[in-house]
C-alpha cells in the first residue's frame, strides 16, 4: 500500500518535471536554453508513455499472453528461430532500426528552429512510431513471424500486399539515393574524409576474411580489430591530407564521387556477403552503438547551450535548405525518429523470430523506438548548439545563397543570423577542411556539432579528429544501408521476375544477379546523379520525397494493424493505430499536394520544371546551367509523378482497409484472421527471467 | 558478474552463435554430426543477409 503511494508520487513528479521541461522549451523566446532541458523533457515523456500508454496497449488492446508459445519456441531451429534473452533481442532490434535517418532528418528540420522538430519527435514517437513498431511486432509474432507484405496480403487482400511490395521497393531506391548524396556532399573536395571513407572498404574486406578464414565466426575479435583499424584510418586521413603526392588522389568533385559510389554500390551488391556487406555491418553496428552512447554522455557532461531560436522566420516556407512551410513539411522531414514506416519491415519478419515471450514485445517494440527517438533528439541538440549563422552557412546550397563565401555570409547575415567569412574559415581550419560552405545534407553540420560537443566534453583540441571521426561514423553506416538496401531491392526484383521466368528468380544465377543488381543501382544512381548536378543541392528534392515514401509505408503498416484490430473485434481500440494513420494520411497528402500543385518554384515540382523550361527557352540561363537544364526539367516532372504515385498507393491501401473493415462490421465475408492457434509455452516455467 | 556481462556482449554480437547452435543441435538431432564452425558461420551469413536487415 505504502509503496503504491510512493510510486504514484514518483510518477507525479516525473509528470510535473516533464511538463515543466516541455513548457520551458516551448515557451522560451530570445534567450539561449540549456540542452539538459531537452534531455529532461524527452526522458520524462518517454518514461510516462512507456509506463502508462504502452502498458495499457499491451494489456487492453493487444492482450499480450505470456503463456502462449512464440514462433521462436515453436519453430526453434538454432538459427533464425531462437528464443533469445530480451536484452539481446532489444540490442539486435535497435541496431537494425536505427540508421542515419534519425540523425539527418532533425538536422535538416532545424531550419524551422528547434521547437517544431523537437515536439514532433516526442509526440510522433510515443503516439505513432512506437505504437506502430509494437503493434506490428505483435501481429507478426501471432502469425509465425510473417513479413509486413505477407500480412498485408493475408489480412487485406492482394491489393494491400502489392502496395506493400511496390512501396518497399520504391522507398529503398529513394532512400539509397538520398543517403548516397549525403555521403558525396560530405566527401566533396575533402581528401581527409574521402580517404577515410575509402579505407573502410579494405578494412571491411580484411575483417570479412578474418571472420571467415582465419578465425571463423569470431565476431568480437574481428570487429574489435576492424574498429581499431577504422580509428587508425581517421588519423591516417589527416596525414594523407597533408601529403602533397597522395592528397590529389582523394580530392574529387561531387560528380566523380557520385560515380564512385554508384560503382561501389554495384560491386557490393554482386560480391558475396561475407566479403564486404556482413563485416561492414558488424563494424557499423559497433560504431553506431558506441558513438550514440558517447554522444549522450558528452551532452550530459557538457550541458551545451542551444543557440538556435525556438522558431525561425523559415516556418513560412522560405527556408534555404528545403522549401515548404512548417506544416506539413516538418512532419515529412522528420520521419525516422518520430514515425518510420521502414521499421515495420524489421518489426515483422525479423525480430519476432527471436522473441522468447510475448510480453517482451512491449519493451522491444515500444522501447526500441523510444531509444531511436532519443537519438533524434540528440541529433537536434547537436545541430542547434551551432551558431545559427554557421548552421545555415554549412547547410544552404550554393544555388540559394551564392557560390562565393562573401555572398553567402552576406545573405545569411541579412536573415538575422550573423556569420563572417573569417569565422567560417577558422571553423573549416579547425575541422581540417578547406571549406564548410554548402555542404548540404546534414552530415557535415552534424559532424561539426558532434565534434564541438566531443572536444569540449573530452578535452579541447582534436577538433579535426572528432570531425572526421563523425564523418566516418556516418559514412560507414550510410554505406551499410546502401549495400544492404541494394541487395534487398535485388532480391525483391528477382522474386518478382521469378513469376515470369523461373530462372530470373534464382538468387544465385549470375546473369540474373548482374541484371537485377544493375537495374536497382541504375534506379538510385539516377537520382543520385541528378542530385549532384542540381545547383540547389538535390537534398531539397530527395529528402521530402523520401519522407513522403517513408510515411506512406508507415500508413500501409498502420492500415494493416487497424484492419486486424477491427477484424478481431477490437473496434473500440482501433483509434490506437487509426489516429496516427489519419494524421500521417493528412500530412503526407498535404505535403504531396503542395509538392505537385504549388506555384512556388522551390516547392512545386511542376512549377519548378515549367519555370526552368521557360528560362531555358528565353535564353536566361548561364551556359553551365543551360547544359544540365533539360535533365533537371525531366527529373522535376518525374518526381512529381512519383509523388502522385505514392499518394495514390497510400489512399488505395487506406480505402482497401476501410472496405475490409466495413464488410466485416456488416457481417460480410472478409479474408479470415491468419493468427496461428494458441499453443501453451513450455518455456514459461523453466525460463530464467533476467 | 563480469562473466555474465561478457556472455551478454557475446550473444549481443553473435559471437556465441555457434555454441548456441551446438546446444540446440545436441538436443534436436543427437544422432547426426553437427556442421563445423566454419561451415555454420558461412551458412548463417548467407541466411542473415537474405532479407531486410537494416533501416534508414
Amino acid at each position: 500500500m505504502q509503496s503504491a503511494i510512493f510510486s504514484r508520487i514518483g510518477w507525479l513528479l516525473v509528470a510535473v518535471l516533464g511538463a515543466a521541461a516541455v513548457g520551458g522549451i516551448a515557451l522560451n523566446r530570445g534567450e539561449s536554453i540549456n540542452a539538459l532541458w531537452f534531455i529532461a523533457a524527452a526522458v520524462c515523456v518517454y518514461a510516462l508513455a512507456y509506463r502508462f500508454y504502452s502498458a495499457w496497449i499491451a494489456a487492453k488492446v493487444l492482450v499480450l499472453d505470456e503463456t502462449r508459445a512464440t514462433p521462436a519456441e515453436r519453430f526453434d531451429n538454432g538459427r533464425d528461430f531462437v528464443p533469445t534473452n530480451r536484452w539481446v533481442v532489444f540490442g539486435h532490434h535497435f541496431a537494425a532500426i536505427a540508421g542515419p535517418g534519425p540523425l539527418i532528418g532533425p538536422t535538416l528540420a532545424a531550419q524551422f528552429g528547434y521547437l517544431p522538430g523537437t515536439l514532433w519527435i516526442l509526440a510522433g514517437a510515443v503516439l505513432g512510431g512506437c505504437v506502430q513498431d509494437m503493434v506490428i511486432m505483435f501481429f507478426s509474432t501471432r502469425r509465425d513471424g510473417r513479413s509486413l507484405g505477407q500480412m498485408a496480403r493475408g489480412e487485406l487482400g492482394p491489393i494491400g500486399g502489392m502496395a506493400a511490395l511496390v512501396g518497399t521497393l520504391m522507398i529503398m531506391v529513394i532512400l539509397i539515393a538520398v543517403l548516397g548524396l549525403v555521403v558525396v556532399n560530405a566527401m566533396k573536395h575533402s581528401p581527409w574524409a574521402t580517404s577515410t571513407v575509402a579505407a573502410t572498404i579494405p578494412i571491411a574486406v580484411l575483417v570479412g576474411l578474418y571472420m571467415r578464414n582465419i578465425r571463423p565466426g569470431r565476431v568480437l575479435e574481428g570487429s574489435l580489430l576492424g574498429v581499431a583499424l577504422l580509428l587508425f584510418a581517421v588519423a591516417g586521413g589527416g596525414w594523407i591530407d597533408q601529403n602533397a603526392t597522395l592528397r590529389p588522389l582523394f580530392d574529387h568533385d561531387g560528380l566523380t564521387l557520385a560515380w564512385l559510389v554508384i560503382g561501389y554500390g554495384f560491386l557490393a551488391a554482386i560480391l558475396p556477403v561475407w566479403l564486404l556487406l556482413a563485416p561492414r555491418d558488424y563494424l557499423s553496428t559497433f560504431l553506431k552503438l558506441g558513438t550514440i552512447l558517447l554522444l549522450a554522455v558528452a551532452i550530459v557532461v557538457l550541458r551545451p547551450e542551444i543557440k538556435m531560436p525556438a522558431l525561425t522566420q523559415f516556418i513560412d516556407g522560405t527556408g534555404p535548405i528545403f522549401g515548404g512551410s512548417v506544416f506539413p513539411f516538418v512532419f515529412i522531414t522528420i520521419a525516422c525518429g518520430a514515425v518510420s514506416g521502414f521499421h515495420s519491415l524489421i518489426s515483422s519478419g525479423t525480430t519476432p523470430k527471436l522473441l522468447a515471450n510475448e510480453r517482451d514485445i512491449r519493451m522491444i517494440g515500444y522501447g526500441g523506438m523510444l531509444l531511436e527517438s532519443f537519438v533524434a533528439i540528440m541529433a537536434m541538440i547537436a545541430a542547434t548548439v551551432l551558431d545559427p549563422g554557421v548552421f545555415f552557412a554549412i547547410n544552404s546550397p550554393a544555388g540559394v545563397v551564392g557560390k562565393e563565401a562573401a555572398d553567402a555570409v552576406a545573405k545569411i547575415s541579412s536573415w538575422g543570423f550573423p556569420v563572417t567569412v573569417e569565422q567560417m574559415e577558422l571553423l573549416a581550419r579547425d575541422m581540417g577542411e578547406k571549406t564548410l560552405f554548402a555542404r548540404t545534407g546534414g552530415a557535415p553540420s552534424l559532424a561539426v556539432g558532434m565534434a564541438s560537443i566531443f572536444s569540449s566534453a573530452f578535452g579541447q583540441g582534436w577538433l579535426s579528429m572528432w570531425y572526421h571521426f563523425a564523418i566516418m561514423f556516418e559514412a560507414v553506416f550510410i554505406l551499410t544501408t546502401l549495400d544492404a538496401g541494394t541487395r534487398v531491392g535485388r532480391f525483391m526484383l528477382q522474386d518478382f521476375l521469378g513469376n515470369f521466368s523461373p530462372r530470373m528468380g534464382q538468387t544465385s544465377w549470375y546473369p540474373s544477379v548482374l541484371f537485377t543488381s544493375g537495374v536497382i543501382v541504375a534506379a538510385w544512381g539516377y537520382f543520385l546523379y541528378i542530385g549532384v548536378i542540381d545547383p540547389n543541392g538535390g537534398v531539397n528534392i530527395l529528402w521530402p520525397l523520401f519522407g513522403i515514401s517513408n510515411q506512406m509505408l508507415a500508413a500501409i503498416a498502420l492500415s494493416v494493424a487497424t484492419g486486424i484490430l477491427v477484424k478481431s473485434g477490437r473496434l473500440r481500440y482501433a483509434w490506437v493505430t487509426g489516429v496516427p494513420l489519419a494524421w500521417l494520411a493528412i500530412v503526407t497528402s498535404t505535403a504531396a499536394w503542395e509538392k505537385i500543385m504549388s506555384a512556388d518554384v522551390r516547392i512545386g515540382f511542376f512549377a519548378a520544371a515549367n519555370d526552368m523550361a521557360a528560362k531555358l527557352a528565353a535564353g536566361e540561363l548561364p551556359p553551365e546551367k543551360a547544359a544540365v537544364a533539360p535533365q533537371l526539367i525531366f527529373n522535376q516532372q518525374l518526381d512529381a509523378w512519383l509523388t502522385i504515385f505514392f499518394v495514390v498507393v497510400l489512399w488505395v491501401v487506406i480505402f482497401d482497409m476501410l472496405r475490409v473493415c466495413a464488410r466485416h462490421l456488416q457481417g460480410k465475408p472478409v479474408p479470415p484472421l491468419s493468427e496461428s492457434p494458441h499453443e501453451p509455452s513450455r518455456l514459461v516455467e523453466d525460463w530464467v527471467r533476467d | 558478474m563480469l562473466h555474465k556481462f561478457w556472455q551478454f556482449i557475446r550473444s549481443l554480437s553473435g559471437d556465441d552463435a555457434y555454441e548456441r547452435y551446438l546446444r540446440h543441435h545436441a538436443e534436436a538431432h543427437p544422432h547426426e554430426a553437427a556442421p563445423g564452425r566454419k561451415e555454420f558461420f558461412r551458412r548463417e551469413q548467407e541466411r542473415k543477409w537474405n532479407g531486410v536487415r537494416r533501416c534508414c
